[in-house]
């Protein structure tokens, strides 16, 4: 039996959109991980499940306590699992984003993210798979390699790398300064002082910010944004998701409550692409297929990306508009006045008050019908999902969890770095967490080698006696 | 052709790999035999008379701490000593001494002849004897056409194997400047099977002391009282001298650019790569054209002679040259060059054809070890030479060998790096190189290390007594520091004086020697042992202490890297048999062919995709085997 000191998680199901997604955490630390990531009211917690079982709750953000899906959580013990360790599965339904967002949670509470295959190669090692299947085996990590190769090559577009490459031989430069301090301090090579190494661990500190804060926008790039379009019945959200697909998609009649499902289509805006939810009008209704179509809008509401909130500017505002307005307020949302070609009944500028006033929700007046204004409906949503950084503008963006988290784990070290160095601590204790920092960082681009630090000193100091 | 003699061990050059090897072996009861081509100068510290610097002082304690000689004869010859890094942390200190050459060989050949089991001969070994069906060496044959045999080898031929030496446009065959060279060996490895490459280094003038206007130069002094390397030298005797400081200016850099074209290394007379690390004269002027000065150390060669080892002007440019760019030096206006300065090509072996024991991997008993292994210094030599003649006995013996990891020593670090890295210049050791560097200090190198010595025979009992008891105090005294409790009161005047913050509650003596400031001789003033402690004992504890966080997470990652470096890789392991690992990893692991999978995981281009592959491939034949 080996024993691997280090747990690994991953998404187990594949990439895309699906009915459910399994991210699966396996090693020593799987049950104290889930244990930290994982609330349930009725239902047992991870420790105390009997071997499998599921059991109903909410995946947790730690940091804020948020809810991030509502998903079956599935406990196996050593060795009856597949990889013959402590396994644990999430059940996740809310699509790719919470499946993604479920598997950063693991990496931050410690587990590592496997390698092509590694579930696979543990079940081996594990004794779990026997001498029959090795060659499937081998042709598993083989194909995983090729498929996550593949993936990583999309994933790492030119500005990423470039930009990584920056930072990966700006950090061997401060590594260098450093160990010459350590390795050299007996020649006369006019080091470089403590200062200058902290002004450039602040300028790498910064770019790897700038970068770090790509993620939500390359995560838009990746796997798409949702847009929901809401609005009351008959203000035009039908005729909207048309305009915007610039076909006929959606029934679109006189008679109000005809879309009584959400409907969903898929669109590009400027190389994001983009799923669009047409929800059901929000009305008081009776009829229990209406009703169900409201609860549902509701619920898009919350999951969206961007709100698009559709009102009549043909007719006065409406207390289920109110509705609406109180249940959009906050949320990342451009409030829409439909039905430019008609006399307009009240000015933009109330419906900004009634969210609340001080320019904070934009709001567009616009007509589906001829078109007037989807153009710059379509700029807005770009420019509200992937922000104003010159990185995104430079298609510069992180769209892969292990790029994002080697940045932050780069960024900590570095932070501690900085510490270290203002508290006049011993040099090589900076020195190293700045390995740690390049190693966690160069390990998107290939693992930056001794040697290369070498080069830098001797390329940068006449060392040598 | 019959033997003369036959024996266990032959060593094969009589330096500091050499040395080491023979003593290490014949110690340990193998009958051994230092064939050296001059007796005169087994020892010989062939370029500055110095012992130790950075990273290198770690290994000479580490010598020290399994057995070897090194540290001891760097006390008898020591004429300053120069703890270094003191204002950084106890990992990077690091002690060098400059020795007197004289005295340095004297010690080191009168310990050789007054060990048992070892026999030291004046004599060139020309070629090994090798019984081809078994693969393995036989014994050795000299330029006398003598045959020895013996069941193992160790070739440490220096700078000598092939030899050139370059003053200026001329060049000659020499192993150290008017010394001959080792002709035919190369050719004997060669023909074994083993890749041969070129390095290149270099050597200073060496000036006469009554031409030197020393007033016109800074003394440098060495620390008092001075520290010696080995943990068992009580007390350093000799009298210690200064080094003096000067400088080249832009008239010494305007005589080396006019010259270029009479530089050997300019105008591409030398082929073998020199170590960046220690460039010539004329290589600083050339690349680093912005500096108006470099430095020149005028390091006294030993107590009784009037010669100074010139230390940073190292240069192959002719005779007439090197006399110019001296006297254009403050202090050496009017100095006399006894020997001139020369550059020196060798031939080296591919260290990837190693096992960690040295051996190679494909000649069953013959051993490499030093500058034949591409490494540069006397430190790097001697821990190899240590290192191979250990192994060549504990393997005659059949016990199990000494290969000591990353995180136990810089000796691990290099010859793992040797093994496993490919080689573009001459390897030194920089304590940068080792990834668990919080580890290994020069200060715990025992705790590191004298348990191995003593189980493999090199350090004998009394050593080891001395040892033990050392162990026993530093145990007692780490109990003390994290039982013994010392009151607000008692403390807070001292803490006060230092500018920091005091206490309010009783604190163990170890939680106030992790704050920041406070050292062992503040607590010690408030609450001492029993007995003092030396003072080493005293830095080790408060090293031991005051980073133990950081010394615990160095522990974390060597448990980490543990799984991995403890699956062993069979000699005969077909890496093409597993298929689909990427070209360059399978030309690289065919080429290093590691003996672990963490040494595999080390090897540049290797992907973790191919080490996974290994491990599911390892587990498959062993199951295989399993069930046959």
């Amino acid at each position: 039996m080996n024993s691997y000191q280090d747990t690994i998680a991953a998404v187990s199901t594949p990439p895309g959109e699906g009915g459910i997604g399994i991210v699966r955490i396996s090693g020593k630390d799987a049950i104290v991980i889930s244990q930290g990531m994982f609330k349930s009211k009725k239902y047992k917690l991870p420790s105390t499940m009997p071997a499998f079982t599921m059991s109903l709750g909410h995946v947790i953000n730690p940091l804020d306590g948020s809810s991030v899906d509502e998903v079956l959580i599935a406990v196996m013990r050593a060795p009856h699992s597949y990889t013959a360790e402590d396994v644990v599965e999430f059940h996740c339904h809310g699509g790719y984003f919470t499946v993604k967002k479920t598997l950063e949670i693991t990496l931050s509470l410690g587990a590592r993210l496997a390698e092509p295959g590694e579930f696979t190669l543990r079940a081996f090692l594990n004794g779990r798979i026997d001498l029959s299947q090795a060659e499937g085996v081998l042709d598993v990590i083989k194909s995983k390699t090729a498929e996550s190769s593949r993936i990583a090559l999309e994933q790492l577009s030119g500005g990423v790398s470039e930009k990584i490459t920056e930072i990966v031989s700006a950090l061997t430069t401060v590594c260098a300064l450093t160990e010459a301090h350590i390795d050299f301090s007996d020649e006369d090579a006019q080091l470089s002082d403590v200062k200058e190494i902290l002004i450039n661990i602040g300028e790498i500190e910064k770019k790897l910010k700038q970068l770090s804060s790509t993620y939500e926008t390359g995560r838009l790039y990746r796997e798409g944004m949702s847009i929901a379009i809401v609005g009351r019945t008959n203000v035009g959200k039908s005729s909207l998701l048309n305009a915007l697909l610039e076909k006929n998609r959606a029934i679109v009649s006189e008679t109000p409550g005809t879309t009584r499902d959400t409907i969903e289509e898929y669109l590009n805006i400027d190389g994001i692409p983009a799923r669009v939810i047409d929800t059901a009008g929000i009305r008081q209704s009776t009829e229990y297929a209406e009703l169900e179509g409201i609860k549902r809008s509701l619920n898009s509401i919350e999951a969206a990306d961007v709100i698009v909130a559709v009102f009549d500017g043909g007719a006065e505002l409406t207390s289920e508009d109110f509705y609406i307005i109180e249940k959009t307020t906050g949320k990342t949302l451009i409030a829409l006045i439909n039905k430019s070609d008609l006399k307009a009944a009240f000015h933009a500028s109330v419906l900004a008050e009634s969210y609340g006033g001080g320019g904070l929700t934009p709001v567009l007046r616009i007509s589906a019908k001829t078109n007037d204004g989807i153009g710059a409906l379509k700029d807005m949503i770009f420019s509200i999902a992937a922000g104003n950084s010159p990185e995104v503008k430079n298609g510069v963006l992180i769209t892969n969890v292990r790029h994002k988290r080697a940045i932050d784990e780069c960024l900590f070290a570095l932070a501690r770095v900085a510490t270290l160095l203002s508290d006049s601590m011993p040099l090589e204790l900076a020195a190293f967490e700045l390995r740690t920092a390049l190693d966690t960082i160069s390990e998107i681009t290939g693992l930056v080698t001794t040697d290369s630090i070498l080069d830098s000193i001797f390329g940068r100091f006449c060392i040598g006696k | 052709m019959s033997a003369v003699k036959s024996y266990d061990c032959i060593v094969t050059g009589g330096g500091h790999a050499g040395t080491e090897a023979a003593l290490a072996a014949a110690k340990m009861g193998l009958s051994t035999c230092l064939f050296t081509m001059n007796l005169d100068t087994i020892g010989q510290l062939s370029c500055n008379p110095a012992i130790g610097g950075l990273a290198k002082g770690h290994i000479v304690r580490e010598i020290d701490s399994l057995g070897g000689v090194m540290a001891q004869a760097a006390d008898f010859a020591g004429i300053q000593f120069r703890m270094l890094n003191r204002s950084k942390g106890p990992a990077v200190w690091s002690l060098r001494a400059q020795a007197d050459r004289v005295l340095y060989r004297v010690y080191i050949k009168r310990v050789l002849e007054e060990t048992k089991n070892l026999d030291i001969k004046q004599g060139t070994v020309t070629s090994l004897t090798f019984d081809k069906s078994r693969n393995r060496i036989t014994g050795v044959v000299t330029s006398l056409g003598t045959v020895y045999h013996s069941k193992a080898v160790i070739v440490t031929t220096g700078t000598f194997l092939n030899g050139l030496i370059h003053i200026g446009l001329q060049s000659f065959s020499a192993g150290r400047a008017w010394e001959f060279p080792s002709v035919g060996l190369s050719e004997s490895l060669s023909e074994l099977g083993l890749k041969i490459g070129r390095l290149k280094t270099g050597t200073p003038p060496r000036l006469d002391a009554k031409t030197i206007d020393f007033n016109k130069a800074e003394p440098q002094w060495g620390d008092n009282p001075p520290v010696p390397f080995s943990f068992s030298t009580k007390a350093i005797l000799n009298p210690q001298l200064p080094c003096y400081i000067t400088y080249t200016n832009e008239k010494t850099h305007g005589i080396i650019h006019n010259s270029l074209d009479r530089s050997p290394l300019y105008s591409g007379k030398i082929s073998g790569k020199g170590p960046r690390y220690c460039p010539s004269i004329e290589d600083k002027v050339v690349r680093f054209s912005e500096r108006p000065r470099h430095q020149v150390f005028l390091e006294p060669d030993g107590l009784n002679t009037s010669e100074y080892y010139a230390n940073g002007i190292s240069t192959s440019l002719p005779l007439d040259v090197q006399i110019e760019l001296v006297r254009s030096i403050a202090g050496l206006e009017g100095a006399e060059l006894m020997r001139p300065g020369y550059a020196v090509e060798y031939d080296f072996v591919y260290p990837a054809c190693l096992r960690h024991t040295l051996e190679v991997k494909t000649i069953e008993g013959l051993y490499l070890a030093g500058q034949i292994n591409s490494t540069s210094g006397y430190e790097e030599a001697a821990a190899q030479g240590l290192v191979a003649g250990m192994n060549a006995a504990l393997k005659i013996k059949g016990a199990q060998p000494l290969e000591l990891q990353r995180h136990e020593a810089y000796i691990g670090v290099m010859i793992d790096d040797l093994v496993t890295l490919g080689i573009t210049e001459p390897y030194r050791m920089f304590t940068s190189r080792a990834e668990y560097r919080l580890l290994l200090r020069n200060d715990n190198a025992e705790l590191r290390l004298k348990e191995k010595g003593y189980a493999a025979g090199l350090v004998d009992e009394n050593r080891y007594e001395q040892y033990k008891s050392k162990l026993d105090s530093f145990n007692a005294e780490m109990y003390r520091f994290k039982t013994k409790r010392v009151k607000p009161d008692e403390i807070n005047p001292s803490l006060i004086k230092r500018g920091i913050s005091p206490l309010t509650e009783p604190s163990t003596l170890e939680q106030l020697l992790k704050r920041p400031g406070v050292d062992y001789e503040m607590l010690e003033s408030v609450s001492a042992p029993d007995v003092e402690l030396p003072t080493d004992l005293k830095l080790l504890v408060e090293a031991e202490i005051k980073y133990e966080g950081y010394i615990k997470q160095q522990e974390v990652l060597v448990e980490k890297m543990k799984r991995l470096q403890n699956k062993r890789i069979p000699d005969d392991f077909n890496y093409k048999e597993i298929g689909g690992l990427s070209t360059e990893s399978l030309m690289k692991l065919l080429e290093v062919r590691p003996e672990t999978v963490g040494q595999a995981q080390r090897i540049p281009g290797v992907t973790p995709s191919s080490i996974s592959m290994i491990l599911a491939y390892l587990e498959k034949r062993k199951r295989t085997e399993n069930q046959r």
